[in-house]
C-alpha cells in the first residue's frame, strides 16, 4: 500500500475552508479532541487519482501565526512540529476570493515555514458576480506555487485541487518574501547562534508561547552571543512584519488582480442596512429567536409522540416475548425506558442545531454581535458574548468554548460564568414533560400556544439570569485587562445544504452517544437499587399488604400496593425517603427528589430516572407522561405534578447547575477550581430558594 | 485635532495615516488595518458603538475606544 499523504487545511476563518473539507472527505470524517485539550480535531480520508490516499486535518480557523488563541496556538505547533505523526507533508491554504488581499498574509507566513503550500482561492463562482478578474499563471509565479480555483457551492475545482495534491513533490519551497529584512542585524545574530534552524520557525518560537520540539523559548534567549529583545520591542518587530507582508501582498496584487468596482455590490449594503437597523435590526432578531423556539416546539411533537409510544410497546413487547425473569426485567424495566428517555428529545435537538448552523452560516451571527454590543458591554459582556448565549441553548460545553475569541479576559470569564443559566438542551426533555403536564395545550388569540409561550418565557428567563447575573459579577468583580474588540463582518451566504447537514448529524449523533452512555449507566443502576431491599419488609411485601389491608383487596390493587411497599422500602426508596424533608417543601415527593439529586451527573437523566422509577412501581404499559400524570402528592392529596409544583421544577431545572460535563470545562478553561465551585453553589442555592417561593407561593 | 476613525460619519472614506499608541492590537494590523490602506465607515451600531468598516476590502468592526487610536486623513 502506498503512503497516505498527510494534507493540512489551513485558513481563515468565513473562507469556506470547511466546506472544501466536506468536499474532499465527503462523509469519511471524523471528529475528536486533541489529547489533552477540548479544541475539535476535525480530520478524513480523501480518495485521490491512481489508488492514492490522503490524510486530511481540518485545522481550526485562524488569521494568522500570531497566536492569541489556544486553538491558534495548536496550528502554529503542528505545523513547527516535524515529528508529529500528523505534520503536515503539502498545506492547503484556503481563501476567499473577495479578501484574497487578508487571506494572502497566512499564506506568507505558512510558505516560510518550508512545507509545499498550494493556494486554493474558493468561491471561485461569485467572480463574475463582483466583477474580480486574476492573472492566475502569474499569481502563481509571484507566490511561488500552485493555485487551485475552486468552488465549493458549485462543485468545481475540488479535481484539479486533488491533482495538485498528488503532485505535491514538484511544488516550490521557498519563501515569497524575506521576512528578516524587517530587522536585519537581529536576525543576523539568531542565523549565528542556531545555524542548523529555519529563521522563521525560531522567530515564531520567540514571539509565541509554543513550543516545538526540543526548541523553547527560554532556552533561545539563555543562548551565549544573542540578545534577546525586549517583549515591546518584539512587538513593535512583529508590526512591522505584518506591515512589510502586506506590502509583498499589496504588489503582487496590483499586478494579477483587477476588480471592476461598478459591479454590483448592493445586496450586502442593504441587508447590513435593515438587519443592523437601531429599531429593525432588534425587531429582527426577536421575531428569529421566538420562531425558533416556536418550531423547536411545535415541530418536534409530532415524531416525539411517536417515540414514546414505540418505546413503550417496544419495552411491553420484551416483557411478553423474553423469558420472565430478572434479566428480562433489567432490559424492560430499566434499560428501554432509560434509552427512551434520550432517544425521544434527537427531534428537538436536532432542529436547535439546524437553526444555530443556519444562522452561523448565512452571517448573519456577526451582525447580532456588532448589534449587540454596546448593550452586552453594559452587563460586562462583549459582542461575543451572545455566540456563545445563544449556542448555550445547544449545550454549555461547546459554549463555553466558543468564549475563546473573547479577547477581554474578564468579559470572557464572565461570560464562561453566566452561560450555564441560558437553556441548554439537556433542560428541554424536563421543561417539555413538565409543560405538558401542568400547562393547558390550548391556543392564545388563536395563534400562540400556552405551551410553547411557557417554553418561549424559560428561554427568556435563562437569558435574563445569565444577563442580570454578568452585571451583579461586572460590579463585584475587580479584574483589569486591556480590552479591544475586533470581529470580521462576512459576506453574506446561502446557507450550504452539506455543510448544515453533516454539522446538525454530527452534533446529533455526540449528544446522543455521549449523554446516551451516562444515561444508559445511570438507569441501570437506578433498576438495581429500586429492585432490591435490605429490609424484611421489602422482602416479605405480600405479608406487609395483607396484614394492612386483609383479604378485601381485587389482585389488581394487591399488586399494586405490594409493588409500592416494594419500591418504598428498596435501597432507593430508603435513599429517597432520607431526602425527602428537604424537597418536600418545594413540593416534590421522594421519587422526584431521587431524579433531581441524579441530574446532577447531568440533567437529561431526569426523565429516564423517573421513568425507570415508574416502571419498577407500576406493572400497566404506559407512556412516561401518563405514569407521571397518575402520581398522587404523598402529603397534600391530589396530583403530584399540578401547577405549583411544576412551577417549581421548572424554576428548579432553569437555575441549577447540574452538569459534571460543564463543570470540568469551566475547570479546563479557567484554570482553577475557584469558578465551577462557584457555579455549583450559587446557581444551586438560587434554584433552591427559587423553587420554594414558587411553590408556597402557587400552592 | 486630529482625525481618527472615530470621527467618520457613515458613508465617509479616510486613508490610515498611525496609531496613536503602541497599544494597538497585532489582529488588528492582521486584519488589514495599516498605514496607507483606506478605510470607509459603512454603518454604526444602535447607540454609536461599534463602528463597522470597510478597511481595504476587509469588512470588520471595532469599538469606538480602538477607532479613537487610529489616525486618519479625510479622503473627499
Amino acid at each position: 500500500m502506498a503512503k497516505q499523504i498527510n494534507v493540512a487545511l489551513i485558513g481563515n476563518p468565513n473562507t469556506g475552508k470547511t466546506s472544501v473539507f466536506n468536499h474532499l472527505t465527503g462523509l469519511n470524517q471524523q471528529v475528536g479532541n486533541y489529547p489533552g485539550i477540548t479544541v475539535e480535531k476535525k480530520e478524513g480520508i480523501c480518495k485521490l487519482p491512481r489508488g492514492l490516499k490522503a490524510h486530511i486535518i481540518d485545522l481550526p480557523g485562524t488569521y494568522s501565526l500570531n497566536a492569541s488563541s489556544l486553538d491558534e496556538n495548536l496550528v502554529i505547533e503542528l505545523l513547527l512540529n516535524k515529528n508529529d505523526k500528523d505534520y503536515p507533508d503539502v498545506a492547503v491554504v484556503v481563501s476567499d476570493v473577495e479578501n484574497l488581499k487578508r487571506n494572502l498574509l497566512l499564506y506568507t507566513q505558512i510558505k516560510d515555514l518550508g512545507i509545499p503550500t498550494i493556494l486554493v482561492i474558493n468561491m471561485a463562482d461569485r467572480m463574475e458576480l463582483k466583477g474580480i478578474s486574476i492573472d492566475i499563471d502569474l499569481l502563481e509565479e509571484r507566490l511561488k506555487t500552485k493555485i487551485a480555483l475552486v468552488s465549493s457551492r458549485k462543485n468545481t475545482g475540488i479535481e484539479e485541487l486533488k491533482e495538485l495534491i498528488i503532485n505535491y513533490g514538484r511544488i516550490p519551497t521557498e519563501p515569497c518574501l524575506n521576512a528578516s529584512s524587517i530587522d536585519p542585524e537581529y536576525f543576523d545574530r539568531l542565523r549565528k547562534a542556531f545555524p542548523n534552524q529555519s529563521l522563521y520557525k525560531l522567530w515564531l518560537v520567540i514571539t509565541q508561547d509554543v513550543n516545538f520540539g526540543n526548541l523553547n523559548r527560554k532556552e533561545i534567549n539563555l543562548t551565549q552571543d544573542f540578545l534577546p529583545k525586549k517583549k515591546s520591542e518584539l512587538k513593535r518587530l512583529q508590526q512591522k512584519e505584518t506591515i512589510a507582508r502586506y506590502q509583498f501582498i499589496n504588489g503582487v496584487l496590483k499586478e494579477t488582480h483587477t476588480v471592476d468596482i461598478n459591479a454590483a455590490k448592493d445586496l450586502r449594503a442593504k441587508l447590513d442596512r435593515i438587519l443592523t437597523h437601531k429599531v429593525w435590526g432588534y425587531v429582527i432578531f426577536f421575531s428569529i429567536m421566538l420562531l425558533i423556539f416556536q418550531a423547536i416546539y411545535d415541530w418536534s411533537s409530532y415524531p416525539m409522540d411517536f417515540i414514546d409510544m414505540a418505546f413503550a410497546e417496544l419495552s411491553e413487547w420484551s416483557k411478553n416475548v423474553l423469558p420472565a425473569g430478572v434479566f428480562t426485567n433489567l432490559i424492560s424495566e430499566g434499560i428501554i425506558p432509560g434509552l427512551g428517555g434520550i432517544v425521544i428529545f434527537i427531534p428537538q435537538i436536532a432542529f436547535l442545531f439546524l437553526f444555530i448552523s443556519l444562522l452561523e452560516e448565512s452571517g448573519y451571527m456577526s451582525r447580532v454581535v456588532f448589534l449587540m454590543d454596546k448593550i452586552m458591554k453594559r452587563f460586562g459582556l462583549s459582542g461575543k458574548s451572545v455566540v456563545p448565549l445563544v449556542s448555550g441553548t445547544a449545550c454549555a460545553i461547546p459554549a463555553v468554548m466558543a468564549t475563546r475569541n473573547i479577547e477581554n479576559w474578564k468579559e470572557r470569564l464572565i461570560t464562561i460564568l453566566v452561560v450555564p443559566f441560558t437553556t441548554c438542551s439537556a433542560r428541554l426533555p424536563v421543561y417539555l414533560i413538565i409543560i405538558a403536564l401542568v400547562i393547558p395545550d390550548e391556543r392564545f388569540l388563536g395563534i400562540f400556544n400556552y405551551q410553547g409561550l411557557t417554553l418561549m418565557l424559560l428561554y427568556l428567563l435563562g437569558f435574563g439570569m445569565s444577563v442580570f447575573s454578568a452585571w451583579v459579577l461586572n460590579k463585584i468583580m475587580d479584574i483589569k485587562g486591556k480590552s479591544y474588540f475586533v470581529i470580521e463582518m462576512p459576506d453574506y451566504k446561502l446557507p450550504m445544504f452539506k455543510n448544515v447537514a453533516i454539522n446538525v448529524v454530527e452534533k446529533t449523533k455526540s449528544f446522543v452517544f455521549g449523554a446516551g452512555k451516562i444515561i444508559l449507566a445511570i438507569s441501570i443502576v437506578l433498576w438495581v437499587l429500586a429492585s432490591y431491599g435490605p429490609g424484611d419488609d421489602f422482602n416479605n411485601a405480600e405479608a406487609v399488604v395483607t396484614q394492612e389491608y386483609g383479604n378485601s383487596l381485587s389482585e389488581e390493587e394487591f399488586n399494586k400496593h405490594v409493588s409500592s411497599v416494594k419500591l418504598e422500602n428498596s435501597y432507593i426508596g430508603i435513599m429517597g425517603k432520607a431526602i425527602e424533608p428537604a424537597v418536600a417543601p418545594l413540593g416534590y415527593d421522594w421519587k422526584i427528589g431521587i431524579a433531581i439529586v441524579s441530574s446532577f451527573a447531568a440533567r437529561e437523566v431526569f426523565v429516564g430516572t423517573l421513568a425507570t422509577i415508574y416502571s419498577v412501581g407500576s406493572d400497566d404499559e404506559k407512556t412516561i407522561k401518563n405514569r407521571m400524570a397518575a402520581e398522587v402528592n404523598p402529603i397534600l392529596g391530589g396530583p403530584l405534578f399540578n401547577f405549583a409544583s411544576g412551577i417549581s421544577l421548572l424554576l428548579f431545572y432553569a437555575f441549577a447547575m447540574q452538569c459534571m460535563s460543564t463543570l470540568a470545562i469551566v475547570k479546563r478553561e479557567t484554570n482553577s477550581w475557584k469558578w465551577p465551585a462557584l457555579q455549583l453553589f450559587i446557581m444551586s442555592g438560587i434554584a433552591y430558594v427559587a423553587a420554594l417561593a414558587a411553590f408556597q407561593i402557587l400552592k | 485635532m486630529k482625525l481618527t476613525i472615530a470621527d467618520l460619519k457613515r458613508g465617509q472614506r479616510g486613508i490610515i495615516k498611525e496609531f496613536t499608541d503602541d497599544t494597538i492590537p497585532l489582529k488588528l494590523l492582521e486584519m488589514g488595518c495599516l498605514p496607507g490602506n483606506d478605510v470607509e465607515l459603512v454603518q454604526i451600531a444602535p447607540f454609536k458603538d461599534p463602528l463597522y468598516l470597510n478597511i481595504n476590502g476587509s469588512h470588520l468592526a471595532i469599538r469606538k475606544e480602538t477607532a479613537l487610536k487610529v489616525e486618519i486623513e479625510l479622503v473627499e
